[in-house]
């Protein structure tokens, strides 16, 4: 996530790609409903949601495997209705790699070259360069069954940024892959992304994968578009559930609205003894509204000894789980409602005299401006 | 596709369209004449048949339909037994070829996986020799004098040739040797796609081996076996060769009738309606099995 | 998989093929056999491969099977091949059931069936009898199994190696013949073997369908087996059994060698 790079920001700037009231029907099924986005040059973008809500079919919509039932997309200004696959200037990396196993790595990334109908020299020129960009050079002769998972995968990449595609699209780019090399590929995703100053959309269910990589992140659900935001406004601030809990772990609390004071508002809720005090920086509460706020879990803070009497937002609970993480502490406190909330601390130190214990009674206390509030 | 041109479109349906006119004519167009000719009478002519039908007359068609040939059949009982027999045979010969060829697909299965190419190449591979040949080296092996006689009085078992040459038994020992890869290659097919950790789970739960191999893997396997069953099973009812060569005269079966209706009495009528009589009895299972066939391509992994 | 084989497999192996192989051994033994009764061994001879160079009418009838065979294999591998293509990428079209029992029927029809109904057909066109009936009633009977197993291979192909392929910039027809048919191209070449092989090897059909000047192999020796066959025809069939098991040995060994040198290129 870059900060000081926001085109969507800028109001004279104009989309490289641009969806308009998209709609896509299977039979009497919706995959995707009446969506519109823009999506600007240079951006790393990043379609977020779960299975089914529509991602994969909105992005195979944009290379041209599946045609709008309504809507326009458009491509640098030009309508993309009619055009196939085959004439697009946009370059898909599959979630299974596709390398065509009857072809070396070389003939693998010369591909689409050939398909221009470049001349041989130049073809051998770009393969070699996508070979340095990736770090296969020694490999150029090998099939595709003799490499491993992550060879395979950089050669997916190169073969489809050979033709230096004004769009990438990459579907589930990281899946396959093991932990430590899934970190790996991120950053190095990033780097290539910068270097070629090209847009990159990526497709995903993982949302770390998302917040790592992205400029920005659209959540999809059931077909629609939730959110567009930076990481940053999605972690922050999720206008809805959904999003507060699809995106990292949250904690939910809700409760009715009661009054105002010293510009920060009082909610009844059920988890706590008091009522506690949140922020409204939107303005959006009145008095009687029932409402669910969001609190992230390394927001709050847990300990044994009772607050001191002016601290707001301290509810009671006994520590039912301990999940030790090495770096975090995660704790599940049990409220008196049953209600599960989920704390997580840094672990600072490296050794903490006498640490939170199972089964004890501790309090947990948040921010009024740590919480926030959600639309539905 | 909104931009597809007028000459993709014909290329793109020329793919389904060139196959589907070449079996039209050479296979739907077939039948309906054997229909036809069923229904005429025969003929000292070259060919052997009077038609009842010209294409002007329709109307005289339907009235003059001859069906002498179809009540010829029903009379005779002796067609009525070789159905009988041929269906009798098949599926006896069906069985047969199930209880010898399970345990040898079974085999293959289990087999280390480098092995199995191999083992199904040598399935395939007396294919390869003609089927005729094959078929006469057990003449060789079944007659009176032949080895088969030999080996046992050789060993003491028994004092007199045996006589299964020319015999109902020879035929079955004929069409389970050359039907033999037809079973063996679907139940292999099926066998080895199947997944081990389903025994193993079975076996976990305290299921015996033979107690799973019938909760089990058959049920499983049943797709081979009725696709195997079936394989054999309707072509045998047809069968020429092997009663024919191995069989005695007392041997019915169909096929032959139809064959010497056809060569040796040159009454083509006759021997349409005997084909006609032979598809009746088995349309029912050439539509079960296009229908086990179609769903298993339909049906994607 | 980690799959064992116990005593009553290896038994089941070991009888199954051995019943499947002992007329094939036998045949090859009595071609060498120089008396002419399978029951008495006279001694090893060479005399039938001879006489059956001299058997001009027998080797007339091999040549005519070859090159019917070879024709008709050919044709049926195209039919069997596009068959194959619009069962498994042309979804829902009209007539696709029919389409379907067209393709499965004639693999279980009986011969006798499918022989004289294609022979009344030709009658009916006023068409000749001859090579080319012969070689049309092949081709319709065998262009099905080669659907069979060209489909089966379809089935399993990933199709997302295509849409790559469009997504590079090929066109659909590109597309089909620099990924789809190499990767398809064993099972072709194996429908074709099969389609070779089942038209070499029939008898039913041939008789009802042919005619002067085109007696093939089986016909030839099914009029001979009444009488009693002559081991120039083991000596024919040993020549061929030999033939065949060289091709596949050498099948085998080029591809092992080609594995192998692949793997040494990256060393």
């Amino acid at each position: 996530m870059r900060r000081t790079f926001a085109p969507w920001a800028d109001p004279d700037a104009k989309p490289l790609i641009r969806f308009e009231n998209v709609t896509k029907r299977f039979g009497e099924a919706m995959a995707v409903d009446h969506l519109s986005l823009d999506i600007f040059e240079g951006e790393f973008f990043c379609l977020l949601g779960p299975s089914g809500c529509g991602k994969t079919t909105l992005m195979r919509m944009l290379a041209g495997f599946e045609f709008p039932s309504e809507g326009v997309i458009t491509l640098a200004g030009l309508s993309l209705e009619g055009v196939p696959p085959y004439r697009r200037p946009v370059n898909m990396m599959f979630q299974s790699y596709a390398l065509f196993p009857h072809m070396s790595v070389e003939k693998n990334i010369a591909f689409g070259l050939k398909q221009d109908g470049l001349p041989k020299s130049e073809i051998s020129d770009r393969v070699g360069e996508m070979l340095r960009l990736v770090q296969l050079e020694k490999l150029a002769k090998r099939y595709p069954s003799q490499l491993s998972g992550g060879q395979r995968q950089r050669v997916a990449l190169a073969r489809a940024l050979a033709k230096r595609p004004k769009v990438l699209l990459l579907d589930e780019p990281l899946g396959a892959l093991d932990k430590k090399l899934r970190e790996e590929t991120q950053f190095e995703l990033m780097d290539i992304q910068h270097e070629l100053g090209m847009t990159f959309v990526v497709v995903t269910h993982d949302q770390e994968e998302a917040m790592t990589m992205a400029d920005r992140i659209a959540v999809m659900d059931h077909g629609r578009i939730v959110q567009v935001a930076t990481p940053g406004e999605i972690y922050e601030q999720p206008k809805t559930r959904f999003i507060a809990e699809f995106v990292g772990d949250v904690n939910i609390l809700e409760g009715h609205v009661m009054g105002q004071e010293n510009g920060l508002w009082h909610v009844k809720t059920a988890s706590a003894e008091v009522p506690l005090t949140i922020d409204d920086p939107d303005e959006v509460l009145h008095s009687g509204q029932a409402v669910a706020i969001a609190v992230r879990p390394e927001k709050m803070v847990v300990q044994r000894e009772k607050p001191g009497p002016e601290a707001v937002n301290v509810l009671t609970g006994e520590v039912w789980d301990i999940g030790y993480l090495g770096d975090w502490t995660v704790y599940r406190i049990m409220l008196a409602t049953g209600e599960i909330l989920r704390v997580s601390c840094a672990n600072v130190s490296r050794f903490v005299e006498s640490p939170i214990d199972w089964d004890e009674q501790v309090y947990v206390t948040f921010a009024p401006g740590a919480a926030v509030i959600l639309a539905e | 596709m909104k931009e597809r041109s007028f000459t993709k479109r014909l290329t793109a349906g020329l793919v389904p369209a060139v196959p589907y006119l070449w079996l039209g004519v050479f296979f739907l167009v077939p039948f309906l004449i054997v229909l036809k000719i069923s229904l005429s009478d025969p003929a000292v002519a070259q060919p052997p048949y009077k038609p009842v039908f010209e294409w002007s007359d329709i109307a005289g068609f339907f009235s003059a339909l001859d069906l002498e040939n179809f009540e010829l059949l029903t009379q005779d009982d002796l067609y009525l037994r070789a159905t009988l027999s041929s269906v009798r045979i098949a599926a006896l010969s069906t069985v047969l070829l199930l209880l010898v060829g399970f345990p040898i697909a079974y085999g293959m299965a289990r087999a280390p996986e480098r092995h199995r190419s191999l083992l199904v190449a040598l399935v395939i591979l007396p294919f390869w020799t003609s089927f005729l040949i094959r078929i006469y080296a057990w003449i060789a092996i079944l007659k009176p004098e032949g080895l088969l006689t030999q080996a046992l009085m050789g060993i003491g078992l028994i004092s007199e040739p045996i006589e299964i040459l020319n015999t109902e038994w020879a035929v079955y020992i004929g069409i389970v040797y050359a039907y033999l890869p037809f079973m063996v290659l679907p139940l292999y097919a099926t066998l080895e796609k199947m997944d081990d950790t389903l025994l193993e789970a079975a076996l976990d739960l305290g299921s015996t081996p033979w107690r799973s191999f019938w909760t089990i893997t058959v049920p499983l396997a049943m797709p081979g076996i009725i696709a195997g069953s079936l394989l054999c099973f309707i072509p045998a009812v047809g069968e020429f060769v092997i009663p024919d060569l191995l069989g005695g005269s007392e041997t019915l079966m169909i096929g032959r009738q139809l064959w010497s209706e056809f060569f040796s009495n040159r009454d083509w009528p006759l021997a349409s309606a005997v084909a006609i009589l032979l598809l009746i009895i088995l349309v029912v299972p050439i539509v079960i099995y296009r229908d086990v066939e179609a769903r298993r391509v339909e049906t994607r992994p | 998989m980690n799959r064992r084989l116990s005593l009553f497999n290896v038994t089941s192996l070991v009888l199954g093929f051995a019943f499947l192989y002992l007329p094939i051994l036998l045949l090859v033994i009595y071609s060498f056999n120089a008396s002419r009764l399978v029951t008495v061994w006279g001694g090893f001879s060479t005399q039938w491969y001879g006489a059956l160079f001299r058997n001009e009418a027998l080797i007339e009838a091999a040549w005519v099977t070859l090159r019917i065979a070879l024709l008709s294999a050919s044709l049926a591998t195209v039919l069997g091949t596009l068959a194959a293509l619009a069962l498994t990428r042309y979804g829902r079209f009209t007539g696709r059931t029919l389409f379907t029992g067209m393709i499965y029927a004639p693999m279980v029809m009986p011969e006798v069936i499918t022989g004289l109904s294609l022979l009344l057909f030709f009658v009916a066109i006023d068409l000749d009898r001859g090579f080319w009936t012969v070689t049309l009633a092949h081709t319709t009977l065998t262009m099905c199994f080669v659907t069979v197993v060209v489909q089966s291979r379809l089935m399993t192909f990933d199709r997302s190696l295509e849409e790559a392929a469009m997504d590079l910039g090929a066109p659909p027809l590109r597309t089909f013949f620099s990924v789809t048919l190499p990767l398809i191209a064993p099972s072709i070449v194996a429908g074709f073997l099969l389609a070779f092989t089942l038209s070499l090897d029939d008898l039913v059909i041939a008789s009802f369908n042919t005619g002067p000047g085109a007696t093939t192999l089986p016909i030839k020796i099914y009029s001979q087996v009444r009488l009693g066959l002559s081991p120039e025809i083991n000596a024919a069939s040993t020549i061929l059994i030999g033939l065949v098991t060289l091709g596949v040995i050498s099948a085998t060994l080029i591809s092992k060698r080609s594995a192998m040198r692949s793997r040494r290129a990256i060393a």
